[in-house]
């Protein structure tokens, strides 16, 4: 049975249900009132987490760390919740990081982090992260920590990876059309910018998350704190992505002619 | 002459909803990440599976179904099932549960208050083996209960609660049982076998329990008196689950109306028994037993509702804010699109006056369970000491206790703390007459009076607010706040022990020394009402010392047992008091330890703003009603004086000021200030008599009119609450469906 060394990397976005409304402040662009908002691990790297979390105890003996660049006391709070569904250890950085840092700024923080984790086995390091981000969208960041720690085996829009009992792994890419693109990798290091996965968010056990906060608190005690400066990074304009909303609340209609009428919208645009 | 300022600084308007961290702070759980996981667990149950069955209509139906069945695995597999338990027996954490209880009922109930119930009925079915039951009833049940762990295949024993009977038994007065306990067989040396034949009402858990709890009174001379037995599902005899109760609310929790006539071994007394001159004597009576659970139980339901009325802010103001969006003429970028029904002042001020009542409710409710996790400790170590000291038997430990409680009052009179030392016995005397006032009161006036506010909070949302597809669900939690009002003791029950408890001169010293509190902490605070609630309690005081010493018209005395009419009124003002100081004290904690959390740090001081003007238009309401109460109670049972010849003897009449103008000008209009005049003919005004003297009254109607100044200020804070209402941020939708 193989062992990994699974690290997942994420940051924090506020709840999708706020209103998100580009500002530009003292310190650059940011979103109103986002350090007031309720936040979440990025979607995208919380699919990561838990498909780490599924991978490591299907192969007894792995370990998964949790690395997060965000403000300490926001990602308490958000561990409340997130460290009920999957078991990691978390590696706390203590900077402002969000949706307008610069990525190369923030991998480089995230890097040090990473080489800072002691028991990590280079040799068994898959490094997880999401290959969006819910935040901006860029998805720059992972892919420019891989290359920092010197991880040349790089996979993006994920959905699956299987581990073989030879320690490979078949991974699962997404391309155009719903298809996938399959890989093999003989064997880790190798970064994995997951997609949507294929599992479903895990229910809260208390259990398990007692069990990480126990780490967790003494790990955000120490969060070592990161200034992000913007490296240099300049944004010319900043502004929602335009949406179209065409709400009809309907209850009875069957199936198919609910998909028949989605199928004609969708001929329309 | 110089005047003091009264010009308002320009505050920071809330920006953002409270989140989770200024609830931390305000609640008392901010160092409990136990605490603080346990709320995201339920929440995620509230806000998923919960909401979904009732967004499908699960509430549609008496019946228990699948479906409903099905949230039991949820809360199981959330830990809110195991919450109830210490890890010995499968649970989460160690120390009392009061809070940790509370705030899981507050999530569920934020959606629905009949998950709530069915989250925690079961603990309730528990409590009496968990209060006082032996240590073999608690290795047992206890353990059983645990929901399973990863890989057991089975099914958590579920516990309910039986003490409701049908009419005319057990209802309102719990000390009326048709249940019995008889010896159905006792063999030399073994140990006796009962029956039991008990009908239940109302029993919530029914439809799955697979133990119950009921309350019996004996019918047999060799059982001493009434006792709590543990029925088992499979014990010989009938267990008859009973037809579901057609109840109009609370449909996610399963009520049913049993039936029992079963065998079982005296053993499952609860609490134990021993056999004395061939006697049974049960170590615990059902009243022992069930005064052991309610007084903890029934500070989770107060939060219930006071949960529905915070979980209405939201919904009511995205309601109002997008009432007109969509219509032809609304133009997006005009005040009318933007803040809809928000553009009036009433609409605001009405909610305004929901969210405080809100945040007093809660800050009550949970200030009491935090209570009780510091006094259920305690009271073990006072059961030791008192063992130490060897005080046996109820009536000795209550003649040892009264002359602690005494001391206690003496030091709180003279200043000090009323436990020098940490002297269990002190402290504890300290803290549970406190306990025994602020349980009944939040369970009494979180749901009464939230039942009230709910009703507003539903009239914001127009004829929306009273359909199943309201936002929030706020027609059903109306309704379901009905029920909370009601069970685990309806209101009067409250008010009967609340006469009794506010009256004891250890709690009155500490009231005392709350409104020595209060006004100084108004010192450093003036903004939160807190001078004027000072005020409102000394009136309160004044009054229960006034009815204590006074006699109605009729020469009867005012304050006793018998006159309802006189202390229930009185409780209730109380409450409104209770509630108003400890939104007070919670909104003071937070401005002491908010400023330590970074995260707070750009939040705070607009929501410490938001939440002082809330305090301070509650503290008005509390103001208005306790006044109210205390004058109709003063003067109320005082018999209006009537035009008598004595009455217009002491009259001016008309002549006479006629006769006096010319040697005193003006007297003619001040006599008609001061006093009634007769007219020029000899007759009194048209009215009913002379006005009532207050001549005897001094103390109070200083107290009143110092009162009715306090209330200056108030009405701007509901102002600039209501300008916040206008322009905090809130999400784009509600977390959970509709």
């Amino acid at each position: 049975m193989p062992v990994f060394h699974v690290v997942v990397c994420g940051g924090l976005v506020p709840d999708p249900l706020q209103t998100l409304e580009p500002v530009q402040g003292p310190a650059g662009w940011g979103l109103k009132n986002e350090s007031m908002l309720p936040a979440i691990l990025d979607p995208w790297a919380a699919s990561a987490l838990f498909e780490a979390d599924s991978l490591a105890r299907a192969n007894p003996g792995s370990r998964v760390w949790l690395v997060s660049a965000a403000p300490k006391a926001k990602l308490q709070q958000v561990l409340m919740a997130l460290a009920q569904k999957a078991a990691f250890e978390l590696v706390a950085v203590d900077a402002q990081a969000g949706g307008f840092s610069d990525a190369a700024e923030c991998a480089s923080a995230l890097a040090a982090a990473v080489n800072s984790i002691a028991g990590l086995d280079r040799s068994r390091l898959l490094l997880f992260g999401g290959w969006e981000s819910a935040s901006r969208g860029a998805g720059a960041t992972l892919a420019i920590l891989g290359e920092m720690l010197g991880i040349s085996e790089q996979f993006q829009g994920v959905d699956q990876a299987s581990p073989k009992p030879d320690g490979s792994l078949e991974i699962l890419e997404r391309v155009e059309g719903g298809r996938h693109q399959v890989s093999l990798l003989s064997a880790p290091p190798a970064l994995l910018g997951w997609a949507t996965g294929s599992l479903p968010e895990p229910p809260n056990n208390p259990q398990v998350g007692m069990l990480n906060m126990r780490s967790a608190m003494p790990a955000l005690q120490k969060a070592a704190p990161s200034r992000l400066t913007g490296g240099g990074l300049a944004l010319s304009s900043v502004e929602l992505p335009s949406q179209r909303r065409d709400t009809r609340v309907v209850k009875d209609m069957p199936e198919d002619q609910v998909a028949r009428e989605i199928v004609e919208w969708i001929a329309e645009k | 002459m110089s005047q003091p300022s009264t010009a308002t600084p320009s505050l920071p308007l809330l920006q953002t909803l409270p989140g989770d961290e200024i609830r931390q702070i305000l609640w008392g759980f901010q160092d409990r990440f136990e605490l603080q996981m346990l709320v995201q667990s339920a929440r995620s149950v509230a806000r998923g599976p919960v909401a979904r069955l009732v967004a499908q209509g699960g509430r549609a139906s008496h019946d228990w179904n699948k479906d409903k069945d099905a949230l039991l695995k949820a809360f199981d597999e959330s830990g809110v099932t195991a919450a109830f338990l210490d890890p010995a027996h499968g649970g989460l954490f160690e120390g009392p549960k009061h809070l940790a209880l509370g705030l899981i009922a507050f999530e569920l109930a934020s959606v629905d208050g009949g998950a709530a119930t069915a989250s925690q009925a079961g603990n309730l079915g528990l409590a009496p083996i968990h209060e006082v039951g032996t240590p073999q009833q608690v290795e047992r049940y206890m353990s059983l209960a645990s929901p399973p762990k990863p890989g057991e295949a089975r099914r958590p024993l579920r516990a309910a609660f039986a003490l409701t009977e049908p009419l005319p038994f057990v209802g309102v007065e719990t000390g009326l049982l048709c249940g019995k306990v008889r010896v159905a067989e006792w063999k030399e040396g073994g140990e006796p076998l009962l029956e039991i034949d008990k009908r239940g009402r109302f029993i919530t858990n029914m439809d799955y329990a697979g133990i119950v709890t009921a309350a019996v009174d004996t019918d047999d001379r060799r059982v001493k008196s009434s006792c709590m037995v543990i029925l088992e599902e499979g014990d010989p005899g009938l267990f008859d689950r009973g037809a579901a109760t057609r109840k109009l609310v609370h449909q996610l929790s399963s009520t049913r109306d049993p039936n029992f006539r079963l065998k079982i071994p005296a053993s499952r007394i609860v609490g134990g028994y021993t056999v004395k001159d061939g006697v049974i004597v049960p170590n615990y009576s059902h009243a022992e037993v069930i005064e052991a659970v309610f007084k903890r139980t029934r500070v989770t339901v107060g939060l219930m509702t006071s949960a529905k009325l915070l979980s209405a802010v939201e919904p009511v103001i995205r309601y109002q804010r997008q009432r007109f969006r969509g219509g032809a003429t609304v133009q997006p970028g005009t005040p009318r699109h933007d803040l809809g029904i928000q553009m009036k002042e009433d609409a605001l001020h009405r909610l305004v006056d929901v969210w405080a009542m809100g945040e007093a409710g809660a800050s009550l409710g949970f200030a009491t369970a935090r209570l009780y996790d510091e006094l259920d400790p305690l009271e073990k170590e006072k059961n030791r000491e008192l063992a130490r000291r060897g005080v046996q038997g109820a009536r000795a430990r209550m003649k040892e206790m009264a002359g602690v409680e005494a001391r206690a009052a003496e030091l709180v009179r003279a200043g000090k703390s009323a436990a020098p030392g940490g002297d269990p016995l002190l402290r504890f005397a300290a803290l549970d007459s406190v306990a025994n006032v602020v349980c009944p009161a939040t369970k009494l006036w979180n749901t009464g009076q939230g039942a009230n506010a709910m009703r507003e909070a539903v009239s914001l949302m127009g004829g929306y607010g009273i359909t199943e597809d309201c936002p929030g669900f706020l027609g059903h939690k109306w309704m379901d706040a009905q029920l909370e009002a009601t069970y685990e003791g309806p209101e009067a029950v409250q008010r009967r022990q609340l006469s009794l408890t506010m009256a004891q001169p250890l709690f009155l010293e500490q009231f005392r020394q709350w409104i020595r509190d209060l006004k100084s902490l108004a010192a450093r605070r003036p903004e939160t009402g807190a001078c004027g609630l000072g005020t409102a309690m000394q009136l309160w005081l004044w009054t229960l010392g006034h009815l204590q010493d006074s006699t109605d018209a009729d020469g009867t005395r005012l304050f006793g047992p018998n006159r309802q009419g006189v202390t229930f009124p009185l409780a209730d003002a109380l409450c409104w008091l209770l509630a108003s100081r400890q939104q007070i004290l919670d909104l003071a904690d937070l401005e002491a330890r908010g400023a330590a959390n970074p995260a707070l740090a750009e939040t705070l001081p607009s929501t410490l703003a938001f939440l002082t003007d809330l305090a301070q238009v509650q503290a008005a309401r509390a103001c208005g009603e306790a006044g109210r109460l205390c004058a109709e109670l003063v003067l109320g049972y005082q018999r209006h004086p009537v035009w008598d010849a004595e009455a217009c003897q002491a009259c001016f009449s008309q002549a006479e000021l006629d006769g006096l103008e010319p040697y005193a000008p003006g007297l003619d209009s001040v006599a008609y200030g001061y006093s009634d005049v007769l007219d020029r003919d000899g007759k009194p005004p048209s009215k009913r008599g002379p006005c009532p003297s207050t001549a005897g009254l001094p103390a109070f109607l200083r107290l009143r009119s110092r009162l009715d100044a306090c209330l200056t200020g108030c009405r701007l804070a509901k102002d600039r609450a209501a300008r916040a209402l206008a322009r905090v941020m809130i999400p784009e939708a509600l977390d959970y469906p509709q």
